[in-house]
């Protein structure tokens, strides 16, 4: 239908409205990214580091904000809202309101110094009010777009008519104190809402003292103390007495699990908060004592648990269950915590400082967009969603993601944001893209035969580098160096601000090379590159010299040491730099047609998505059914069947006619690259081999039910796994009635020695199964063994119901595991005696069982290993699959063109597979929808004059990329072919080849470098 | 004066060693401040001469580390490279140079611990046989 638009609108520029549009934008796609504050980022750059790898979120949040700002594709409309929406999907007529700015964002040039001129403080929302800022105010140090704004209630002039300071200081003429709101219309395919999730504001929750103590604070409070970009500059004090806490206290759920206060749900991200604060607050305080005050830890999440033990076991961090009632501040400025234990004892300690973690709540602009948009919302006031339908809204055309339809961390943000975008394609009219044009209006310097002009920009990444090496002082050794023209440290290299400063000075300098020290090059590279290039240069004149990650983070316990090695670095940095060369790349075609491995839900929905948005799609299954793992799904919290839906899928799949379903199906090989990748098929039983063309592959081959014979699993019929006690359920004859007492125990296999992770969906799955059984036989005796309850989210209220169902709740710890027994050795369907020892009571609870059910962990196939050699790719402990990025690129591999989802990336459940699953189509799609990408300039080259045609290159190039002219007897190098690996050039005998970007002059002058002869020998 | 400090060269691959390193950094994992790492596109790019040169440059130890065997990005640039290795290996120790000194190891994105103990042992063995004197230019 060409009366489709080609355009979306997204409410909300957090990290899910990011993601959202730079997805949509790769694909070609124009993006209106609405949002309400005057800044883009949302609620990511007010957190210090991240959970579980303690990544600095700024750093990394820090080129997507950037790179959204440069796409000519999107468009950023701050202090926004959307009003109005009428029309049909696939043709949307949005009304939006643009607040007045009262300063010109083409003239202003974001020098501050209205702000410093201005009279009026107000409260900084930023810093959660732990600084002020003024009327006139640039968000935080790197909003993105940059310019100022006025705060339109605060300011003088505009309330009262006098002042207008602002306007005298600003040398740019940027204030405009006429400025309107205005309206504007505009037409869009689909809408994607991404507005995000507010903080539980805890202050009538009297009992713990918040704002009457100065010494109690919230989360979110911690987090800016401890961001070194924060108000404290990463120095947590008390704010009674301006020093240094040595007992901090974290109390769990303040605001969440919480019926009183219709807060029945699971915040999901809170527990790993309060542990990733625990452990960097550590960091930052020396012999800091540290507890968490807990109900369960929910710690479900993908290497989570490990985290969890770290902080424990390395950490030393006290976790203590129990429930705190109150707070009292005693006379010498300590604060009395009061707390019962499980066993009811109560117990008093006193603390320096407490941290409430408090929960995430829907945001009080969801109902207004509900009545605007015409969407409904749940209980809670989150945006609803319907079960299989986890990114859709109650509107047609309109999808949603992000916290905003529940809370999510981070990655499940991004997940369900490039998700949300394989949803809205199907209201657009995707056009295959070519290769971006390179701007013509900045042409490429030519540097060729100049003598190397270098800048050296050094990053403190906050206190991230500088909070170990002397960053000012590798700058200044920096400015030494032969050829470096200019110097410079900088706060984030990576921020908008920085790198327009990167490319002014490369203006005013006339640098023709640029070496940056920072992070990795292996996140970061690719936006220097760009930068540079906007200035002008080649992008392979960029270098970069790691000093965060292989040095600050590495070494932090010995500084100078570290600058010592940041100097050289940096040094190293330089002398690659002299060497370096314009390159040229070369387009790669992309075949259209995607490869899915594995027919389970997540690979099906991958699947239909793709073929949705028009391309071909092998969808392979080992076995000779479609449906993995749903197939033993028979229940849902709600009525909606999951074998109707696990049905209607499978139609749709086999029906469709972009798709062919290859079962039972076995891999020989897969070789090739991104655009181009040949897959071979095994032939056997009948089956003639095939031989695929495809350009992505997604990996969905799902996981599988841990097997074990703890707790007797298999001695008895009685003895069963949660999977089968589902089925059994689900069975018309199933006698429940003649069940009496039934145990379920939690955690078979998992969290344990071997498999430290959670198999994340058990406590749900159980609590489910539990209320089925209840809803048919009431009266049998449910015991549940477990070590935390982890119905995380929504499924809390569950867990509640359960509870209030007189279902008794067993904890057990791992040294004091349940014991099953068989009461009769000789029968194969013996009644079963489960011990479990009762905290509560302090005493064995002995229960004759008929029934044992078993919540066994979900195992990472063992096959995964063979398929992640022949993809490349690589896995984690637990053999899953292990993506690119755990926090922003939970789908894709560092490999271009291979793709994850579902129970291959790790266990979750079936809302959550799915989202995934699309948001694997997605990323695929950004690819699929290009008909050519470029390829790495950094390729074999044939010096002609130096080689004898002895063709040895040709026996060791995997990718047959080069092979000898047989006429002229010299090596020619395929350059569409060759994948620049360089092993071709360290066995080439006459020395005639060598390999772009890292030639053996560059890498010898680099080794050449330091000086390290005349410094180290002394003595020798 | 301070204590003589082995400075180590670590020449890694981009896709495996490198991503392992970062991962030790990004994991807090704290290892001796003495290798300079390179990074290169695969261990296949890795020639014996370069291994050489670097011992001439005047470190005094060098570490080549790739994906492991058959994880290869470019599929089999560490085969290659091990077969080089082997060969190199004993031509070293021929012209006098220490078995330790030169160290081959096989680190993955995944194995940030891994990469933290191979530095540490590394930096520890080269210590342990002293400053290099046998290849290094004007010594
Ligand atoms: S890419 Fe790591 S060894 Fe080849």
């Amino acid at each position: 239908m060409g009366s489709k638009r080609n355009s979306v609108l997204i409410v909300g520029a957090g990290i899910a409205g990011i993601q959202a549009a730079l997805d949509l934008a790769e694909m070609g796609v124009e993006v209106h990214l609405v949002e309400d504050t005057p800044t883009i980022g949302g609620r990511m750059p007010q957190l210090d580091k991240t959970f579980p790898t303690n990544d600095c979120s700024m750093c990394i949040l820090s080129p997507k904000m950037s790179e959204c700002a440069r796409h000519p594709g999107i468009q950023i409309h701050i202090l926004s809202n959307l009003k109005n929406v009428s029309g049909k999907p696939g043709r949307f007529k949005c009304t939006i309101l643009e607040r007045a700015k009262y300063v010109d964002p083409v003239k202003c040039v974001a020098c501050g110094l209205c702000e410093d001129k201005c009279p009026v403080k107000i409260e900084d929302t930023f810093d959660v009010g732990l600084r002020t800022r003024k009327a006139i105010s640039r968000y935080f140090l790197q909003s993105i777009p940059a310019e100022y704004t006025i705060d339109k209630d605060k300011c003088l002039y505009l309330t009262k008519g006098v002042c207008r300071i602002c306007e005298k200081t600003c040398e740019a003429g940027a204030i405009n104190y006429e400025d309107k709101d205005r309206e504007v219309e505009l037409e869009v395919g689909a809408i994607i809402l991404a507005a995000g999730i507010d903080p539980f504001d805890p202050i009538g929750f009297g009992h713990f003292g918040y704002h009457r103590y100065p010494d109690v604070v919230t989360s979110l409070e911690f987090e800016r103390m401890l961001s070194a970009s924060g108000p404290m500059g990463g120095h947590v004090v008390r704010a009674s007495n301006g020093k240094e806490p040595k007992k901090l206290a974290f109390i769990q759920c303040v605001g969440s699990r919480d019926e009183g206060i219709d807060r029945n749900y699971c915040s999901s991200a809170c527990c790993m908060f309060a542990i990733k604060q625990s452990i960097i607050a550590k960091e930052h305080i020396k012999d800091l004592d540290s507890s968490i005050f807990y109900m369960d830890i929910r710690a479900f999440g993908k290497d989570f648990d490990k985290y969890y033990e770290k902080a424990e076991k390395q950490y030393g961090v006290k976790f203590k269950r129990s429930k705190v009632a109150d707070i009292i501040e005693t006379p010498e400025g300590k604060l009395r915590l009061r707390y019962t234990l499980e066993k009811g004892t109560t117990q008093y300690e006193e603390f320096d400082m407490v941290v409430l973690s408090i929960g995430l709540q829907a945001r009080e602009a969801n109902q207004r967009l509900s009545e605007d948009l015409d969407i409904r919302l749940n209980e809670f006031g989150f945006c609803r969603s319907e079960r299989f339908s986890p990114l859709m809204t109650s509107r047609e055309g309109v999808f949603v993601c992000g916290a905003m339809n529940g809370p999510k961390d981070i990655p499940e943000s991004v997940v369900s944001a490039s998700g949300a975008v394989a949803n809205a394609v199907r209201f657009l009219d995707l056009e295959r893209q070519g290769l971006p044009t390179a701007d013509e209006s900045i042409p490429e310097k030519n540097v060729i035969g100049q003598r190397p002009r270098i800048g050296v920009f050094v990053c403190h990444c906050g206190i991230n580098i500088a909070g170990v090496v002397d960053v000012k002082d590798v700058a200044e050794y920096a400015g030494t160096l032969e050829n470096v023209e200019h110097t410079e440290d900088v706060m984030y290299a990576c921020s908008t601000d920085c790198l327009d400063t990167i490319k002014k000075r490369i203006e005013e300098h006339d640098l023709n090379r640029v070496v940056v020290a920072a992070c990795t090059p292996r996140t970061h590279e690719p936006l220097f590159r760009e930068t540079i290039n906007e200035a002008g240069l080649n992008p392979y004149l960029f270098e970069m010299a790691n000093i965060r990650d292989q040095c600050s983070w590495a070494h932090m316990d010995q500084p100078e040491l570290a600058t010592i090695k940041s100097k050289d670095l940096v040094e190293m940095g330089v002398a690659k730099s002299r060497g370096l060369q314009p390159l040229e790349r070369l387009p790669i075609e992309i075949d259209p047609k995607a490869l899915v491995i594995g027919g389970g839900l997540s690979g099906m929905t991958s699947a239909l998505s793709l073929a949705d948005a028009g391309h071909q799609v092998y969808l392979i299954e080992k076995e000779d059914e479609l449906g993995g793992n749903l197939r033993n799904i028979f229940f849902n919290f709600d009525d909606k069947d999951p074998q109707v839906f696990l049905g209607d899928l499978i139609k749709k799949v086999s029906r469709h006619k972009m798709i062919e379903v290859l079962k039972g199906a076995e891999i020989e090989d897969i070789s090739g690259y991104i655009g181009n990748y040949k897959t071979s098929l095994k032939a056997g039983s009948g089956k003639e081999g095939r031989l695929l063309d495809h350009g992505v592959v997604i990996v969905a081959t799902g996981g599988e039910e841990h097997k074990t014979e703890e707790y007797l699993l298999g001695k008895s019929s009685r003895i069963v796994t949660q999977v089968e006690f589902e089925r059994m359920l689900h069975e018309k004859d199933f006698p429940a009635g003649k069940l009496k007492n039934v145990v379920m125990i939690q955690c078979v296999g998992s969290r344990e020695e071997g498999r430290m992770y959670c198999s994340r969906i058990c406590c749900s799955k159980a609590v489910k199964n539990a209320l089925e059984l209840k809803k048919v036989k009431s009266k049998t005796n449910v015991y549940f063994a477990y070590r935390d309850i982890r119905t995380y989210g929504f499924s809390e209220k569950y867990y509640t119901e359960l509870r209030d169902e007189g279902t008794v709740f067993l904890r057990y710890t791992p040294d004091s595991k349940p014991v099953v027994e068989l009461i009769d050795e000789d029968v194969t369907d013996s009644r079963a005696r489960v011990t479990v020892f009762d905290p509560i009571m302090d005493r064995d609870v002995v229960i004759d069982a008929d029934l044992v059910v078993l919540a066994t962990a979900i195992d990472a196939p063992e096959k995964n290993e063979e398929l992640a050699k022949k993809l490349k790719v690589p896995l984690n402990a637990d053999g899953m699959f292990l993506e690119a990025h755990v926090k922003l690129r939970p789908v894709d591999f560092a490999t271009e063109g291979v793709f994850l989802c579902g129970l291959a990336h790790s266990p979750k459940d079936m809302d959550e597979s799915q989202a995934q699953a699309k948001a694997a189509a997605s990323r695929a799609l950004t690819f699929l929808n290009r008909k050519a990408v470029l390829a790495e300039g950094t390729i074999c080259q044939v010096m002609t004059d130096r080689c004898s045609g002895c063709s040895y290159c040709e026996s060791i190039c995997a990718y047959s990329a080069i092979e000898v002219d047989p006429e002229k007897l010299v090596a020619v190098v395929n350059e569409a072919l060759c994948k620049g690996c360089g092993a071709c050039v360290a066995s080439c005998r006459c020395g005639a080849l060598d390999l772009r970007g890292f030639t053996n002059q560059q890498m010898y002058s680099v080794f050449d470098s330091l000086d390290l002869v005349i410094t180290e020998k002394v003595g020798d | 004066m301070s204590e003589w400090q082995p400075k180590i060269l670590a020449i890694l691959c981009n896709w495996c060693s490198y991503a392992g390193a970062d991962l030790a950094g990004v994991s807090r994992m704290q290892y001796p401040p003495n290798v300079r790492v390179v990074r290169i596109p695969c261990s296949g790019r890795v020639d014996p001469l370069m291994i050489l040169k670097g011992l001439q440059s005047g470190f005094d130890g060098v570490l080549v580390s790739g994906c492991h065997p058959g994880d290869c990005h470019y599929i089999s640039g560490n085969f290659v490279a091990r077969r080089r290795f082997a060969v190199l290996k004993p031509l070293l120790e021929f012209v006098g140079v220490e078995p330790d000194r030169v160290q081959f190891s096989w680190i993955s994105a995944g194995e940030g611990e891994r990469f933290a103990q191979v530095v540490t042992k590394v930096t520890e063995d080269i210590r342990k046989i002293g400053p290099a004197k046998r290849l290094v230019k004007g010594a």
